[in-house]
């Protein structure tokens, strides 16, 4: 492993803006002021990153057990209806035959927003613990989070389309269910926790810069 | 330090790490030394092929709106419905915040990407180019983060399966777009040098766009 101090922009006093990727030299430590190229305000690390993220990810474990314990499509056959959960609906599809179809749903459906829970959870934790260890794979799981995170969103256009096409009335009709909600509020607040979450954290507590605040 | 050269100089975005990119061949990338972030990459081709993509995407995203994704019929009733269709159908279920969601995800976010790009991709040609194109590219980023038409294709093929169970499905014509700007998307924006772009624009403060790294002298990182 490398031991000697990296030259990092932050341990120059110098910044790269986050739209534009600009470096520059802050107007002063505390107020960093605007990139000069693009507008944006500057900033040093994400603002709040941690605390953000935390709210977050909390806010998506909580909505996650409705998401899953609610019915996300109620389907109406004369006059008699059913619910049918996110799990339900893997497990109608593994026994009408297609088993690949259930293991997709299920991956994005339960196991990627779990995932997803778990990983920015324990990056959270080692940043917040100052870890040094596994910079690259902890980058690495960050970046898996990042680009796996959109198809968790499955589940809602698969219900949407359902919804749309099984409009049967009086025969046979599919509303949807209140996990939908629930289900959706689980895939944005995710998405939006990884956007916040700065990576640039990880590798901070190996290579600590003079501390600024503001 | 040189201002010019901080400002040629890179901070890798995901572990900060200040370096510098070397010349590129064509095609050729430079990945951050430390964490392996892919920080530059070379075009192999003009910026006319992202807007001729572009282009082609933009006709394809109109005829994926206004013709029908998939008919359903069944003892003699037939249905069908079309993307916006989907989003409406779950607004009028009551489920308002779902039906804005997906109408985001697979019309505007998408809808918006291709505007913006083709917008900036045209004024992009000036150069140097104008400061608002720098405003767009920050958009695109946020369209092209939100529009998820490549998952909305894989629900959609799902959601058939499942009906096909109870009803006969047909794919519609819209189908085949979605399909077909599944790959036109993502090929915009391996062939797009957002980079090269910045490097063109014309500066907030007011500055012209400084000299190109290729221009200034190589240097040590600074120390």
């Amino acid at each position: 492993m490398r031991t000697a101090v990296a030259t990092t922009g932050a341990r120059l006093g110098l910044l790269a803006c986050e739209s534009c990727q600009l470096v520059s030299r802050p107007a002063s430590a505390t107020e960093p002021g605007f990139c000069r190229r693009c507008g944006e305000q500057l900033e040093w690390r994400r603002h709040a990153s941690i605390e953000t993220t935390w709210a977050l990810v909390i806010a998506a474990a909580i909505c996650y057990i409705p998401a899953n314990a609610l019915p996300v499509l109620t389907t109406t056959t004369l006059g008699t209806s059913e619910g049918d959960t996110i799990l339900g609906g893997v497990v109608f599809l593994y026994t009408s035959g297609s088993w690949p179809l259930a293991l997709v749903v299920l991956i994005a459906s339960v196991m990627i927003p779990l995932g997803k829970l778990i990983a920015l959870s324990y990056l959270l934790i080692t940043v917040q613990r100052g870890s040094v260890k596994s910079g690259h794979e902890r980058t690495r799981l960050y970046r898996m989070v990042e680009f796996i995170g959109r198809w968790s969103m499955l589940d809602v256009f698969v219900d949407t389309f359902t919804v749309a096409l099984v409009q049967l009335q009086p025969l046979m009709s599919v509303d949807p269910g209140p996990g939908v909600l629930f289900f959706a509020a689980v895939v944005v607040l995710t998405m939006l926790a990884a956007e916040s979450f700065d990576p640039r954290l990880i590798w901070d507590s190996a290579n600590p810069y003079p501390a600024r605040h503001g | 330090m040189d201002p010019r050269l901080i400002a040629s100089s890179v901070a890798c975005p995901d572990c900060d790490l200040l370096q510098r990119i070397p010349q590129l061949p064509p095609g050729g990338r430079a990945r951050c030394s430390r964490c392996g972030h892919q920080l530059a990459k070379q075009p192999t081709v003009t910026n006319d092929l992202p807007l001729a993509l572009t282009i082609a995407a933009t006709i394809v995203f109109i005829l994926a709106n206004t013709s029908p994704l998939m008919d359903l019929s069944v003892v003699g009733r037939t249905a069908s419905t079309t993307i916006v269709g989907g989003a409406y159908e779950m607004w009028l279920q009551n489920e308002e915040i779902t039906g804005v969601l997906v109408a985001f995800c697979a019309v505007i976010a998408p809808g918006g990407y291709l505007l913006f790009m083709l917008t900036l991709l045209v004024a992009a040609r000036r150069s140097p180019a104008p400061y608002w194109v720098g405003e767009m590219l920050r958009w695109v980023n946020h369209f092209q983060l939100w529009s998820m038409l490549e998952v909305m294709l894989l629900g959609i093929l799902v959601a058939l399966i499942k009906i096909a169970q109870l009803a006969t499905v047909d794919a519609g014509i819209g189908m085949y777009c979605v399909g077909a700007l599944v790959l036109l998307i993502p090929a915009i924006a391996v062939n797009f040098d957002e980079r090269g772009l910045w490097e063109r624009v014309e500066w907030a403060d007011g500055e012209k766009p400084p000299l190109s790294p290729a221009e200034l002298a190589p240097a040590q990182v600074p120390k």
